[in-house]
C-alpha cells in the first residue's frame, strides 16, 4: 500500500513537471529574436506608444513591452526579468542597476500638472477653495509625482490647510483615476496624461512652475541582456534621436 | 512597531469587525434562505455570492470607484446623509470589506443549514415555538460550527484585504491605511525592518485565529440528533 502510495506520488510529481516544462517551452520561444523586451514606466505608456510605432515601421523591427511600476520592474530586473531596455518613472532605480548595464540617461522629464476634468479655471487658489474634498496625489514615498506634489503644496505654504483632503495612489495613474471618476475633485498628476485624452475631456489644468518641485528625471539604460541585440540597440539610439525627442515633447515631457 | 504602523493594525481590526458583524446580520438570512429555497432563482442567487470568490481585486475596485463616487446615486445620496463620501472613506472600506468577503459568510452558513432537516424545526414548531423560536433554538445551536468557521474566515480573509482597499482608500492614516497597505508601502520603500514587525505580527495573529478554531472543532465536537 505505502509502496502503491509512494509511486502515485512520484507518478504525479513528474506528471506536474512535465506540465510546467511542456507548457513554459513555447513562451520562451515566442518572443522572436529580432525583438527587444522593454519595461517601460506606466506613466510613459501614450508616448511610448508612438515611438513604437515609428521605430517598427521605419526599422522592421518589432518590440514587446511590458507597461508597469518602476520599483516592481526594478525588483523584478534583479532578478533576472527577461527585459533588454528598461525605461524607468526615475533615476533611483535605474542608478542601482548599473552593475548589469550601461549607464543610466534621461530620456524625459516629466511636468507635473494641478488637473480637474471639469472645464472650470483651476489655479493654486483652487487647493484651498472650500468646495474641494477630496485632492489626488501619488504617494510620495513611493513615486516622484507624489514627492514634486508636496514640494508645490509646501512651497505654496498650504499644506496644514490640505492634508485632510489629501488622497493618495500608489502611484500617478491611480491620482489620475481618482480624479478622472470623480472621487477626487482636483488631482496632482503627469501633464502627459492629460495630453493624453481626447482634447474634449482634458478639463482645466494649472502647470506649477517646474522650479518649485524636484525635477521629474525619467532615465533609461540598456540591459546587459539587450547589448547584442540589434532590435534593442537601435532603439536606445532611437530614444534619443530627433524624431523620438520630438514625440516625447509633443506628450507632455521636457526633453534633457 | 511604529505608531502609524499600529495604528494601521488597529484600523484593519476595527474594519474586520465591522465587516464580520455587517455581514453576520445579512449573510445568516440569505444563507438561510438559500438553504431552504426550491425558487428557480436560487443558482443566480448563488453565483452572485460567489462572485467575490473568482473576480480579480481590481474589477471589485474599478467598479466601486465608478458607483461610490460622490456624483453616483449611491455616492451623491450618502454624501447627503453623512456629509462624507464613500470612498476614501471607513464607510467605504467596510462596504467593501463587505460585498468582498460576502461568500465568505454565506457558504459556510448555507452548507451547515443544508444539513438541517425539515423534520426537528417541524418539531419545534409543534411544540409551540415560533418561527423564529425554531430558528435560534434549533437551527442556530445545530450549525455552530458552521457560524464559527464563517465567522473566522470572514474576520481573516477582511484582515487580508489589499487590491480593492488599494483602489479605493487612498491610504489615510486613522482611515483607510490598512495593514496590507502599510505592509506594501515598507516593502516598496525598502524599510524591511518596519515590514518584517507588521508581518510577522499578522502572521503569528493569523496562525493563532486558525489554530484556535481547529482545536476548538476538534475539543468540543458539536453531536446534533
Amino acid at each position: 500500500m505505502t509502496v502503491f502510495r509512494c509511486s502515485l506520488v512520484r507518478t504525479f510529481a513528474v506528471l506536474a513537471l512535465l506540465l510546467t516544462v511542456g507548457c513554459s517551452a513555447p513562451n520562451a520561444e515566442k518572443v522572436p529574436t529580432y525583438a527587444a523586451t522593454l519595461a517601460v514606466a506606466s506613466n510613459f505608456r501614450p508616448a511610448m506608444e508612438h515611438l513604437k510605432a515609428e521605430f517598427e515601421q521605419e526599422t522592421g523591427y518589432t518590440l514587446s513591452v511590458s507597461y508597469g511600476a518602476t520599483g516592481q520592474f526594478f525588483a523584478q530586473i534583479q532578478s533576472g526579468a527577461p527585459f533588454d531596455v528598461f525605461l524607468a518613472a526615475d533615476t533611483l532605480r535605474p542608478s542601482l542597476l548599473q552593475g548589469i548595464g550601461t549607464t543610466p540617461r534621461t530620456y524625459a522629464i516629466g511636468q507635473l500638472a494641478l488637473w480637474s476634468p471639469v472645464k472650470e479655471p483651476v489655479s493654486s487658489n483652487t487647493l484651498n477653495a472650500p468646495d474641494i474634498r477630496h485632492i489626488a496625489m501619488a504617494n510620495p514615498d513611493l513615486a516622484p509625482y507624489g514627492t514634486a506634489a508636496l514640494d508645490v503644496i509646501n512651497h505654496l505654504g498650504i499644506r496644514d490647510d490640505v492634508t485632510n483632503k489629501l488622497v493618495r495612489g500608489e502611484n500617478v495613474g491611480q491620482a489620475f483615476v481618482f480624479a478622472q471618476t470623480g472621487n477626487a475633485d482636483l488631482g496632482f498628476v503627469a501633464l502627459s496624461q492629460i495630453l493624453a485624452l481626447p482634447e474634449n475631456e482634458r478639463g482645466a489644468y494649472w502647470l506649477p512652475s517646474s522650479i518649485d518641485y524636484a525635477p521629474i528625471r525619467q532615465d533609461a539604460l540598456l540591459l546587459d541582456r539587450g547589448r547584442e541585440n540589434a532590435a534593442a540597440t537601435s532603439f536606445f539610439d532611437f530614444l534619443y534621436g530627433e524624431r523620438a525627442r520630438e514625440i516625447i515633447a509633443n506628450s507632455g515631457y521636457k526633453l534633457p | 512597531m511604529s505608531p502609524p504602523d499600529a495604528a494601521a493594525l488597529l484600523l484593519t481590526l476595527k474594519l474586520a469587525c465591522a465587516a464580520t458583524l455587517i455581514l453576520l446580520v445579512i449573510g445568516t438570512p440569505l444563507a438561510w434562505w438559500l438553504a431552504q429555497t426550491r425558487r428557480r432563482g436560487k443558482p443566480v442567487v448563488e453565483a452572485i455570492v460567489a462572485l467575490p470568490l473568482v473576480l480579480p481585486p481590481t474589477v471589485l475596485g474599478f467598479y466601486l470607484l465608478i458607483a461610490l463616487n460622490p456624483q453616483s446615486p449611491i455616492g451623491s445620496s450618502w454624501l447627503r446623509m453623512t456629509g462624507d463620501t464613500l470612498t476614501f472613506s471607513f464607510s467605504g472600506l467596510v462596504l467593501a470589506s463587505v460585498l468582498y468577503s460576502l461568500p465568505f459568510m454565506v457558504q459556510p452558513l448555507q452548507s451547515a443549514f443544508e444539513t438541517i432537516t425539515r423534520k426537528p424545526m417541524e418539531v419545534a414548531a409543534s411544540l409551540g415555538a415560533s418561527p423564529w423560536g425554531a430558528f435560534f433554538k434549533v437551527a442556530v445551536p445545530a450549525s455552530a460550527r458552521g457560524f464559527l468557521t464563517a465567522i473566522i474566515l470572514t474576520f481573516a480573509h477582511t484582515l487580508g484585504e489589499f487590491g480593492i482597499v488599494l483602489m479605493v482608500g487612498g491610504n489615510i492614516p486613522n482611515r483607510t491605511r490598512v495593514i496590507s497597505i502599510a505592509v506594501y508601502e515598507r516593502v516598496e520603500t525598502l524599510q524591511y525592518a518596519e515590514a518584517h514587525a507588521l508581518s510577522l505580527f499578522l502572521l503569528v495573529l493569523s496562525f493563532s485565529v486558525l489554530l484556535f478554531v481547529y482545536i476548538f472543532n476538534r475539543r468540543f465536537p458539536i453531536h446534533v440528533g
